[in-house]
C-alpha cells in the first residue's frame, strides 16, 4: 500500500508532464491533485497500520546497486518515522496542489507546475521510505531538483532564474559531504543499508578513523559529514543562504518546499541516524550549536525584513534551528513533533500569506500593505491562528512542540544545553514579535496600497480557502493530540525501533521533570514579543522608525542578513569566475599550448626554416652533412660496443 | 549463432558497407541519398548483430568469449585473435549504437562529399570495434593507430573555420603517444616472446624496473586519448571543430580507448608501477576534475564547454581504475559507458541548435524553452544525468567511483567529490543561458522544436540513460567478474613482487 502512495504522484507527475497538452488545465489539475489526495488517504491508513499497529515493514522493489559488497535495492520502509513523514508530506502536498488550482489559475503553464510539485512529492516519498541511505541521497537530489525547477518556475524572471540555480549549488555543498559520508559509511560498515549500518553502530563507537589527515572517532566523523549535508537541505547556518532567495518560486511552492517538507528533510536525515549520532558526542555537539545559532540567527534578520514571504522564510530556518539543536541535546522525537506541528502552521502561514497576496495584485512588500482586516476577515483569522501556533501560545500546535524542546535542551544539563536553550528562548522572543509585526503591518494600520489595488482586495476563492482551513484545523489540533504519542508516556511504544536513544541521553523524559519557571518562561516570553509588537506597530508606530536610527549599524547588519551573499560571492562565486578565465587563458593557452603542441610546432617551423637555408643545392654541403653523420654513427657504435 | 565469427562480422560489416558505398556512381544528389541510406542500413545491421554478443554474452565469468583465432604471421607468433570479455564487451555495443546515431544525425548537416563521410564514418566503426576486441598487440596496435586516421580526416575535411589546426593538433598529440607504446609493445614482446593479450594478461612477468619505463610509455598514449590533465588541450579544439558526429564519436568512444588501455594493458601487465605510480594518477586525476571544471565555467562556446566537461569526467574515470577496489574499476567502467551516452547526446544536443542557427556561442541564445518545450526537455535530462543527478546513468559511476577512491584516499574524494558542485553549477549555468529567459533574439523567433528524426535519434539515448541510472545490475553484472579477476590477479602480483623483493633483502630464506 505504501508502495501505491509513493508511486501515485510520479504517476500524476508523468501524466501532467508528457501529456498536459492532451489532457488540458483542467485535466492537469485533477488528475495530480486527484491522485495526491489518493496517496494521503493511503499514507493515513499505513500511518495507522504501522505506527499505531506496530506492523513496521519493508517492501523491497528490485536490486538497484551491486557492486561487490556495495549492494542494495530500491525499497520502500514504513516504520513510524517513515509512516509519520508520509503523512505529513501527502497532506501537505495534497493541500497545496488544491490550494494551487486556485493560486495558478492565471498561470500559463498549469500542466508543468502541477507535473513538478507531483514530481517533488514523489522524490520526498522516496526519501523518507528509503531503507539504504543510497536511496536516501536519491530522494534528497531529487527533491533538489524539484525544488531547482519550481523555484525557476517563471524562467523568464533573471532572479528567479539565478535563485534557482542558487538553492541547487549551496544544496550541493552539503551534498557533496552527504556522499562522502556515504562513502564513509560503506567503507566504515561495509553495507549502506539501515538496518546493517545501525545494528553495527554500537561496535563502532570505540574506533577512530582518519579523514583527511584527521583523526578522530569514527562515527563522529560520519555524523558530521552527514550533518553537513543535512545543514544545506534544511537551511543551517552558514549553508542556510539559498533559502531566503528561494521565495522567488510561487507561494504555494514556498509552502510546500520551503517550509513543510523539503527543508525538514535534513531534520529528517539526522533522526533517521539516531543509532549513529548517539555514539558521537562530537557530532551532538556541533549539531546543538549550529542548531541554536541558527534559530537565533535567522530570527533576528526575520524582525527587520519588508518582504512577507521573507520574514516567513527566516522563521522557517530559525524553526528549523530547533529542530536541530532538539537532535543535538537527543530529544530526536520532540524535533519530529516539531516537523509536524510546524508542517502544519508554517504551509498555513505561507498559503495565507500567498491568499494575502493574491488578493493585493501580487504584492509582496508589506510597507505597501495595512487595513485590509475587514475586507479579507477569513484570510486574516487564519493567519492568526498561525502566527499563534508558530509563537508557541497554548493550546496551539507549536506550543507543545516547541516547548518540549526548550524544556529537553534545558533537562540536558550540559552547557551546550544551556545555551541552546537560553539562544531558544531569545528567538521565541524575537518570533512572536516578527509574527505580529508582520500580521500588524500587513492587516492593520491605514492602508498603504494605492487606490486601484485597495478597490480589488477580495477574499481567495473556496478552493484556496478549504485547504487552509484544513492546515488551520491541524494547527490548532496536532499538538494536543500527538502529544502523547510522539513526546509523552505512549512515545516508546510508538516509535518502536525506528528512533534509538541511549538511556543516560533520554532527554525528552527529563524534559517532564524540569522546574515551573523553565515549563512557563517561553510563553511569558511569547506574549511579551507580541506585546511589545503591539506598542510599536499599533500604538505608536514612530517607534520602529526612532529604535533603527538609533541602532543603525547594527540594524544595517542584521537587515542585510549578516553580510553573508557578500561574503559567499567575494570568497567563493567570483574567484571562481576568475580562476576559470585564469586557467583557461593562462593554463591552458598560454603555458600548456604554448610550452606543448604551438610551441613545438613553432620550434618545427623554426627548425624547417634554418634546415630549408642548408638545402644550397650544393653537392659538398650533403655530402658534408653525410659525412657528419656517418662519424657521429661510427662514433655512437664504438661507445657503445666497447665500452 | 554458435560458430559464427561473430566479433569479425560485427567488426567488418562496415567495411563492406563502405566498400559498397565507394562503387555507387551517379548523379550527386542521388549518391548522396544511396550513400546515407546504404550507410545507415549497415550501421543498423552491424548494432543488431553486436546485440547477439549482449545477449550471448555469458554473465558471471572473467573469460574471453566469442574467441576467434586465425594464425596470421606465424614467423612471429601472431595472431588473428578475437574475443570480448566482461570489460570490452559494452563498449563494442557503445560503438555500434553510436554509429547510427551518428548517421542519422549527419542526414541533413553534412551537405558536399556525403559518399566520403559516410564512408569514414563506417570505417572508423570497424576500427573501433576491431580495437575492443583484438586479442593480440599487432592487430590491437593496428585497429588502435588506424582509428586516427578515419577521424583526422572527419576533423579535417568536414570540420569548422579551424580544422586543419586542431585536426593536426589532434593527430600530434595522439601520434606521439602512440609512438611510444609501439615501443613499449616491442619491448614487451622481446621480453616476454608473445603478442598474445590473452596470455600476458594472466601475468606478464616482466621486472618491475622495465615495468616503470614501460607504463610511461603506455601512459603517454592513453592519458592523451583519455585525455588527462595536462595533455588535455587537444580536445577542446577538436571537438569544437568536428562536425556534430565526429564529436559524438570522439567524446563516446575514442575518449574511452584511453580509460580501455589502462584497464587491458597498464593494471595487468605493468602491476608494479601501476601502483608506484597510483599517486601521480590520482594527482592528476584530482586537478582534471577541478581544473577543467572551473574552465568550462568561463566558456562561452557550448562545444568547448561540453568538451571541458568530458575532461573533467573522464577525471573520475582515471580516478577509479587506479583505486583497483571493486566499487572503484566499475565506477570507472560505469562512467565511461554512460559519459560515451551522455557527452555524445550533449553533443547531439549542440548539434540541434548548430543546425539551425550556426552558431556554438552561447550568447546567441536564451529563452529557447517558448519555441522548443521538447527539446528543453531533452536538454534538461541530458544535463541532469551530466551533473549526475541519481536515477540517470551519470550518478552510478560517479557515485561509485567516489567510494572506491574513499577507501584508497580521502584527500582524493574529498576533492573529486567537489566535481559534484562545480559540475553542477557550468551545467545549470549554461542551461540557464541557452534555455531560460526571455526570447527576445530576432534570428530566434521562428526556430523549430525537434522533429522527427531528431527524436528519433534522442529517443534511444534518453532511454539508456534512465535504465542505467534505475536499473544499473544489468550492466555491472556483465563487467564485475572479469573486474573481480583484474583485481585478484593485480593482488597477486603485487603480493608476489614484494616477496621477492623481501627475498632480495634477506637472501637467507
Amino acid at each position: 500500500m505504501e508502495v501505491v502512495a509513493v508511486f501515485l504522484p510520479l504517476a500524476g507527475a508523468i501524466l501532467a508532464g508528457l501529456f498536459g497538452a492532451r489532457l488540458g488545465d483542467r485535466g492537469a489539475q485533477y488528475v495530480t491533485s486527484g491522485l495526491l489526495l489518493l496517496a494521503t488517504l493511503l499514507s493515513i491508513i499505513v500511518f495507522f497500520d504501522v505506527a499505531v499497529g506496530g506492523n513496521a515493514r519493508t517492501t523491497e522493489l528490485f536490486t538497484w546497486f551491486s557492486s561487490g559488497a556495495f549492494e542494495f535495492s530500491w525499497a520502500v520502509r514504513a516504520d513510524t518515522l517513515s509512516a509519520v513523514m508520509l503523512v505529513v508530506v501527502t497532506l501537505v502536498s495534497a493541500m497545496v496542489h488544491v490550494y494551487s488550482i486556485g493560486y495558478m489559475s492565471h498561470d500559463a503553464s498549469i500542466p508543468r507546475f502541477f507535473a513538478y510539485l507531483s514530481l517533488f512529492t514523489f522524490f520526498m516519498l522516496m526519501l523518507v521510505t528509503a531503507d539504504n541511505f543510497v536511496q536516501l541521497f536519491f530522494g534528497w537530489e531529487g527533491v533538489g531538483l524539484a525544488s531547482y525547477l519550481l523555484i525557476g518556475f517563471w524562467y523568464e524572471k533573471p532572479s528567479a532564474n539565478a535563485a534557482a540555480i542558487k538553492a541547487f549549488l549551496v544544496n550541493r555543498v552539503g551534498d557533496v559531504a552527504f556522499a562522502l559520508g556515504i562513502a564513509g559509511i560503506f567503507f566504515v560498515f561495509g553495507s549502506v543499508t539501515f538496518d546493517a549500518v545501525f545494528a553495527a553502530a554500537p561496535e563502532m563507537a570505540d574506533t577512530t578513523f582518519t579523514f583527511i589527515g584527521i583523526e578522530a572517532q569514527t562515527l563522529n566523523i560520519i555524523a558530521i559529514l552527514l550533518f553537513i549535508g543535512a545543514m544545506g537541505k534544511s537551511a543551517q547556518l552558514g549553508l542556510h543562504t539559498w533559502l531566503p532567495d528561494a521565495m522567488e518560486g510561487p507561494t504555494p511552492v514556498s509552502a510546500l518546499i520551503h517550509a513543510a517538507t523539503m527543508v525538514t528533510a535534513g531534520v529528517f536525515l539526522m533522526v533517521r541516524v539516531s543509532p549513529i549520532l548517539e555514539f558521537a558526542p562530537a557530532a551532538l555537539l556541533l549539531i546543538t550549536i549550529i542548531g541554536a545559532a541558527t534559530a537565533f540567527f535567522a530570527a533576528t534578520i526575520g524582525l527587520t525584513q519588508y518582504d512577507i514571504k521573507r520574514v516567513i522564510a527566516y522563521s522557517t530556518c530559525s524553526q528549523l534551528g530547533y529542530m536541530m539543536f532538539a537532535i543535538g541535546v537527543s530529544a530526536y522525537s520532540a524535533a519530529m513533533f516539531h516537523l509536524m506541528t510546524h508542517a502544519f502552521f508554517k504551509a498555513l502561514l505561507f498559503l495565507g500569506a500567498g491568499s494575502v497576496i493574491h488578493a493585493l495584485a501580487n504584492e509582496q512588500d508589506m510597507r505597501k500593505m495595512g487595513g485590509v482586516w475587514r475586507m479579507i476577515p477569513l484570510t486574516y483569522g487564519l493567519m492568526w491562528i498561525g502566527s499563534l501556533a508558530l509563537a508557541g501560545i497554548p493550546p496551539f500546535a507549536g506550543y507543545f512542540s516547541k516547548d518540549v524542546i526548550l524544556e529537553a535542551a534545558f533537562a540536558a544539563q550540559s552547557s551546550h544545553g544551556y545555551f541552546a536553550f537560553w539562544l531558544g528562548i531569545a528567538a521565541a522572543f524575537m518570533t512572536a514579535f516578527y509574527s505580529w509585526r508582520l500580521l500588524f503591518m500587513t492587516f492593520h494600520g491605514k492602508p498603504r496600497a494605492s487606490k486601484e489595488v485597495m478597490s480589488h482586495v477580495h477574499e481567495s476563492p473556496k478552493i484556496m480557502t478549504v485547504p487552509l482551513i484544513v492546515l488551520a484545523v491541524g494547527s490548532v489540533l496536532a499538538g494536543w493530540l500527538g502529544y502523547s504519542a510522539f513526546v509523552g508516556d505512549a512515545r516508546e511504544a510508538f516509535w518502536g525501533a525506528s528512533i534509538f536513544v541511549l538511556p543516560e541521553n533520554d532527554t525528552v523524559e527529563l524534559a517532564h521533570y524540569v522546574p515551573l519557571w523553565v515549563q512557563i518562561l517561553p510563553i511569558i516570553i511569547a506574549v511579551s514579543g507580541i506585546v511589545l509588537a503591539y506598542v510599536m506597530y499599533i500604538t505608536r508606530p514612530d517607534l520602529p522608525g526612532m529604535v533603527t536610527s538609533r541602532i543603525r549599524p547594527l540594524y544595517l547588519f542584521v537587515y542585510n542578513k549578516w553580510y553573508f551573499d557578500e561574503l559567499y560571492n567575494a570568497v567563493f562565486v567570483r574567484p571562481a569566475s576568475y580562476l576559470g578565465h585564469g586557467l583557461w587563458r593562462v593554463g591552458d593557452g598560454a603555458v600548456i599550448d604554448g610550452i606543448g603542441p604551438d610551441g613545438i610546432a613553432a620550434t618545427t617551423r623554426d627548425l624547417a626554416r634554418r634546415v630549408s637555408r642548408l638545402q644550397t643545392g650544393y653537392l659538398y654541403h650533403y655530402a658534408f652533412v653525410m659525412l657528419v653523420g656517418v662519424v657521429v654513427f661510427v662514433t655512437w657504435y664504438l661507445f657503445t660496443q666497447i665500452g | 549463432m554458435n560458430g559464427w565469427p561473430l566479433l569479425s562480422l560485427v567488426t567488418f560489416l562496415p567495411l563492406v558497407g563502405a566498400a559498397f558505398i565507394l562503387t555507387i556512381r551517379g548523379e550527386q544528389a542521388v549518391v548522396a541519398r544511396n550513400a546515407r541510406y546504404v550507410a545507415l542500413w549497415t550501421s543498423l545491421i552491424t548494432f543488431l548483430l553486436s546485440l547477439f554478443v549482449w545477449f550471448g554474452f555469458e554473465r558471471g565469468t572473467s573469460e574471453f568469449q566469442f574467441v576467434e583465432e586465425v594464425t596470421w604471421i606465424p614467423a612471429f607468433g601472431i595472431t588473428y585473435r578475437m574475443g570480448v570479455d566482461g570489460i570490452s564487451m559494452m563498449f563494442v555495443l557503445l560503438a555500434t549504437i553510436l554509429t547510427p546515431i551518428c548517421i542519422l544525425a549527419s542526414w541533413e548537416s553534412v551537405k558536399h562529399r556525403v559518399k566520403e563521410y559516410m564512408v569514414a564514418f563506417l570505417a572508423l566503426e570497424t576500427l573501433m570495434v576491431g580495437m575492443f576486441c583484438a586479442l593480440d598487440f599487432v592487430p590491437f596496435y593496428m585497429f588502435f593507430e588506424g582509428v586516427l586516421i578515419p577521424m583526422f580526416l572527419i576533423i579535417g575535411i568536414w570540420g569548422g573555420d579551424r580544422r586543419v589546426y586542431s585536426a593536426f593538433k589532434f593527430f600530434l598529440y595522439t601520434l606521439a603517444g602512440s609512438v611510444l607504446m609501439l615501443l613499449a609493445i616491442l619491448a614487451i614482446y622481446f621480453q616476454t616472446g608473445t603478442t598474445n593479450i590473452v596470455v600476458l594478461l594472466e601475468g606478464a612477468g616482466i621486472p618491475p624496473s622495465m615495468q616503470i619505463w614501460l607504463w610511461l610509455a603506455f601512459f603517454a598514449s592513453f592519458a592523451v586519448k583519455v585525455p588527462m590533465w595536462p595533455v588535455h588541450t587537444w580536445l577542446p579544439d577538436a571537438h569544437v571543430e568536428a562536425p556534430t558526429a565526429g564529436s559524438v564519436i570522439l567524446a563516446g568512444v575514442l575518449l574511452k580507448m584511453g580509460g580501455y588501455g589502462f584497464l587491458r594493458f597498464s593494471l595487468p601487465m605493468l602491476p608494479d608501477a601501476t601502483a608506484f605510480f597510483a599517486p601521480l594518477v590520482f594527482a592528476l586525476s584530482v586537478v582534471a576534475v577541478i581544473y577543467t571544471s572551473l574552465v568550462a565555467l568561463a566558456q562561452v562556446d557550448m562545444k568547448k564547454l561540453i568538451a571541458y566537461s568530458s575532461v573533467a569526467h573522464m577525471g573520475f574515470v582515471t580516478a577509479g581504475i587506479f583505486t583497483l577496489t571493486q566499487q572503484g574499476l566499475e565506477g570507472a567502467i560505469f562512467q565511461m559507458l554512460s559519459h560515451g551516452v551522455v557527452a555524445a547526446a550533449l553533443f547531439l544536443v549542440v548539434g540541434v541548435l548548430y543546425d539551425r542557427v550556426h552558431s556554438r556561442l552561447i550568447e546567441k541564445y536564451g529563452g529557447l524553452v517558448h519555441r522548443m518545450p521538447v527539446y528543453a526537455l531533452v536538454f534538461m535530462i541530458f544535463m541532469l544525468a551530466s551533473v549526475g543527478l541519481p536515477g540517470t546513468s551519470g550518478f552510478v559511476g560517479e557515485f561509485l567511483v567516489i567510494v572506491g577512491v574513499f577507501q584508497v584516499n580521502t584527500w582524493v574524494a574529498l576533492l573529486m567529490a567537489t566535481g559534484m558542485v562545480l559540475g553542477a553549477a557550468y551545467m545549470l549555468y549554461l542551461y540557464r543561458r541557452v534555455i531560460f529567459g526571455k526570447l527576445t533574439k530576432q534570428h530566434l523567433m521562428t526556430i523549430k522544436d525537434l522533429n522527427w528524426r531528431e527524436k528519433a535519434i534522442f529517443a534511444p539515448l534518453i532511454v539508456l540513460v534512465l535504465w542505467m541510472g534505475v536499473y544499473p545490475v544489468s550492466f555491472i553484472d556483465v563487467m564485475s567478474a572479469s573486474v573481480e579477476n583484474l583485481i585478484g590477479n593485480y593482488e597477486q602480483a603485487i603480493a608476489q613482487s614484494q616477496a621477492q623483493s623481501l627475498a632480495a633483502l634477506w637472501p637467507g630464506r
